[in-house]
C-alpha cells in the first residue's frame, strides 16, 4: 500500500500517449532521506515517470504527491520544492562557477543574504574557491557534476530528481559524487536517482525496476538478488529487462 | 604492418591551452578488437577523429592501414568505417535511404555487402521507411552501424557505441562486434564503461589525454601492484568512513555491494587485524575476502 504521507508517493499512476501505455498504473511510495534507485531499460517509461513525478507532464489516469503536492494542481508548488539535475543539462557553460550558484539561487527564491552564506559554503564544500570566477566550460566534466549537484539542492528541497548523473564520468569521481549524494541523504533529503551503471544500484536503499512501463521489482538489493537468485545487480537487471515485449521504440 | 599506428600524437585546442591528447602511441593489429577506455573528456574522440583524417595533430605521426593521416587522407577514408559519438546520420531521410546513400557514396549497393549488415540489420528492417530522427536510441544505434559497415571497411571506428544505452543493449551490440571481428574487420572502440574492457582482445586505458597502459585484459588486471579484497558489513557507509581513518588501510573505494580496499602493509597479520579494529567499533555481519582485481580497480590506481 502507498503510504499518502510519503515524499513521493504514487498511486496507479499512468501515462498515456493515444494507443501507446508509456507508463501503466505504477504505485510506490519514498520516504524522506532514503537514496530510490529507478531503473528500466531504454523506452521502458522512466523519462516519461520522471517527467510526471517533477509537474511537467500531465498524468492520464492515477494519482501522485511530491513533497504533499498533487501532480495534477499543484505543478508549480512542486517544482519549487524538487531539485532537478541531469547528465546533459545541469549549469550554462557560458556564466562562471558563482554565476551559475547565483542564478539558480535567485530562480528559486533565495534572499540575497542567504544565497551569499550559500555560496561561500558550496565553494568551500567543493573545494572551488578558487574557481569562483572560472567559466563553467572550463571545468573538468567530474566538478561540473559535483557543482551541478550542489546547486539542485542549493534551495534545500524535499527531494532531488538525478538523470544518469554520473554518465561518462571517471571512476573516482563518480565515487566522490555518491559521497554528496549520501551527504544529502542525510539531511534528509529524499533522492530519486537513475543510472547505467549497476554498482551504482547497490548503494541505494531501495530500487525500482521498471519494464514495459510497469513495476516488475522493488525492494533493496539485497532482497532483489535473493529473489532472482543473482551474484549481482547487473543479473537481477539483465534478467528482469531481457522479459521485455515492447522494444526500445 | 599493424592496420593502426599511433606514435607520439598530440594535439591541443585554443592554441594549446586546453591538451587534449598528450603523447599517444599504440597499435591495432589486423582482425583485432581493440578497445580505448576512459572517461568523458579523456581525450578519445580526438585520438578517433586524427585516425580517420577528421583533424591534424599538433605532433607525431599516424598511419592507418599503411597510409599517413595528413598524407594519405583520401586512400584512408575509402577503407575505413566511422561510427562518431554523436548520432550522425540524416535525421529526414528514412532508415532505408540513409543506408542507400552511404552505399551509394562509396561506388556500392546495398546488395553488394548485405551479408556484412544481415544480423543487425534484419532487427531494423521492420522500420526501414522510417525517418532516422523518430528512431530510438538503440535503433539509430544499428542503423549507425549498418551505415558504417555498408562500404565493407577494413577499419572500423567505434566512438563510445554503447554510451547511454542499456546493460541488455550493450550486452547485444557487443555480440555483433566479435560476429564482425570473426570476420576478420579490424576495430577500434571506445567506451567509458569499465566492464566492457574485458570484451576487447587488448585496450589502452587513457586518462586527461595520456593513454596509462595498453595490454590485454588479463596483463592490466595481473600487474596490480598489490594484494586487492573485498569487503561488507551491516553498516557500509560507516565502514567506509572507518576504513578511510584507519592506519591499516593504503586504498578503500566502493564497489556495489562491496568495498574494495588494500592494506598499508600486507602481512599474514593484516586481516586479522582488520577484523579486530571493526569488531571494536561494533560492525556486524562483517566479510572480507582475496578477490582478483577489475579494470576499474586498475584504472583508479593508475589515476593515483
Amino acid at each position: 500500500m502507498s503510504n499518502p504521507q510519503a515524499v513521493i508517493w504514487a498511486d496507479k499512476l499512468s501515462k498515456h500517449f493515444g494507443e501507446f501505455v508509456a507508463v501503466n498504473q505504477i504505485s510506490f511510495s519514498v520516504q524522506k532521506g532514503e537514496i530510490f534507485g529507478f531503473l528500466g531499460a531504454n523506452g521502458a517509461g522512466k523519462t516519461t515517470a520522471m517527467r510526471m513525478l517533477c509537474g511537467l507532464l500531465l498524468p492520464t489516469s492515477g494519482s501522485a504527491a511530491i513533497a504533499g503536492y498533487d501532480v495534477y494542481t499543484q505543478t508549480e508548488q512542486i517544482k519549487q520544492n524538487i531539485g532537478y539535475m541531469s547528465q546533459r543539462f545541469s549549469l550554462y557553460e557560458d556564466l562562471t562557477v558563482a554565476e551559475n550558484i547565483r542564478f539558480f539561487g535567485g530562480i528559486y527564491g533565495l534572499p540575497d543574504k542567504q544565497l551569499k552564506l550559500k555560496t561561500d559554503e558550496l565553494l568551500h564544500t567543493l573545494q572551488l574557491h578558487t574557481e569562483a570566477k572560472t567559466l563553467v566550460s572550463a571545468l573538468p566534466l567530474g566538478w561540473k557534476q559535483k557543482l551541478a549537484f550542489s546547486v539542485a539542492i542549493l534551495h534545500e528541497p524535499a527531494i532531488v530528481f538525478l538523470d544518469e548523473p554520473t554518465g561518462g564520468v571517471d571512476p573516482i569521481t563518480r565515487r566522490q559524487f555518491w559521497d554528496l549524494i549520501y551527504a544529502a541523504a542525510q539531511q534528509g533529503i529524499t533522492l530519486f536517482v537513475t543510472t547505467h551503471y549497476m554498482d551504482e544500484a547497490e548503494y541505494c536503499n531501495r530500487i525500482c525496476m521498471l519494464v514495459d512501463g510497469e513495476i516488475k521489482a522493488l525492494d533493496t538489493p539485497a532482497n532483489l538478488k535473493k529473489q532472482h537468485q543473482a551474484q549481482t545487480m547487473d543479473d537481477v537487471f539483465y534478467h528482469l529487462a531481457r522479459t521485455a515485449k515492447r522494444t526500445a521504440d | 604492418m599493424a592496420d593502426v599506428i599511433l606514435q607520439n600524437i598530440g594535439k591541443t585546442y585554443n592554441k594549446g591551452a586546453v591538451k587534449a591528447v598528450t603523447d599517444a602511441s599504440f597499435t591495432v593489429e589486423q582482425g583485432e578488437l581493440f578497445g580505448l577506455i576512459g572517461p568523458d573528456g579523456a581525450g578519445k574522440t580526438s585520438i578517433f577523429r586524427i585516425l580517420t583524417t577528421l583533424l591534424l595533430p599538433d605532433a607525431g605521426q599516424a598511419w592507418v592501414l599503411g597510409n599517413d593521416v595528413v598524407k594519405n587522407y583520401k586512400a584512408i577514408r575509402q577503407q575505413v568505417g566511422y561510427m562518431p559519438g554523436r548520432f550522425s546520420l540524416y535525421q529526414d531521410l528514412t532508415v532505408e535511404e540513409n543506408l542507400r546513400f552511404f552505399a551509394t557514396v562509396f561506388n556500392t549497393t546495398i546488395q553488394q555487402n548485405y551479408h556484412l549488415i544481415s544480423d543487425i540489420y534484419v532487427q531494423i528492417e521492420p522500420f526501414k521507411h522510417r525517418r532516422a530522427g523518430n528512431l530510438s536510441g538503440g535503433m539509430k544505434q544499428k542503423l549507425a552501424l549498418c551505415c558504417a559497415l555498408i562500404h565493407k571497411p577494413k577499419v572500423l571506428f567505434l566512438d563510445e557505441p554503447t554510451t547511454g544505452v542499456d546493460t541488455v543493449s550493450r550486452k547485444e551490440f557487443w555480440l555483433m562486434l566479435n560476429n564482425l571481428q570473426q570476420q576478420g574487420i579490424t576495430i577500434l572502440v571506445s567506451t567509458p564503461y569499465m566492464d566492457e574492457a574485458t570484451l576487447c582482445r587488448r585496450i589502452a586505458l587513457i586518462q586527461e589525454g595520456k593513454i596509462l597502459s595498453v595490454e590485454t585484459p588479463q596483463q592490466i588486471t595481473a600487474a596490480f601492484p598489490f594484494a586487492l579484497y573485498a569487503i561488507k558489513a551491516a553498516q557500509m557507509n560507516l565502514l567506509l568512513s572507518h576504513l578511510r581513518q584507519s592506519p591499516l588501510i593504503h586504498t578503500c573505494h566502493t564497489f556495489g555491494e562491496y568495498h574494495h580496499i588494500t592494506f598499508a602493509q600486507n602481512t599474514p597479520h593484516s586481516q586479522s587485524h582488520l577484523l579486530g579494529y571493526l569488531a571494536a567499533l561494533s560492525h556486524t555481519q562483517v566479510e572480507l575476502k582475496p578477490i582478483v582485481p577489475t579494470i576499474e580497480d586498475c584504472f583508479i590506481n593508475l589515476m593515483n
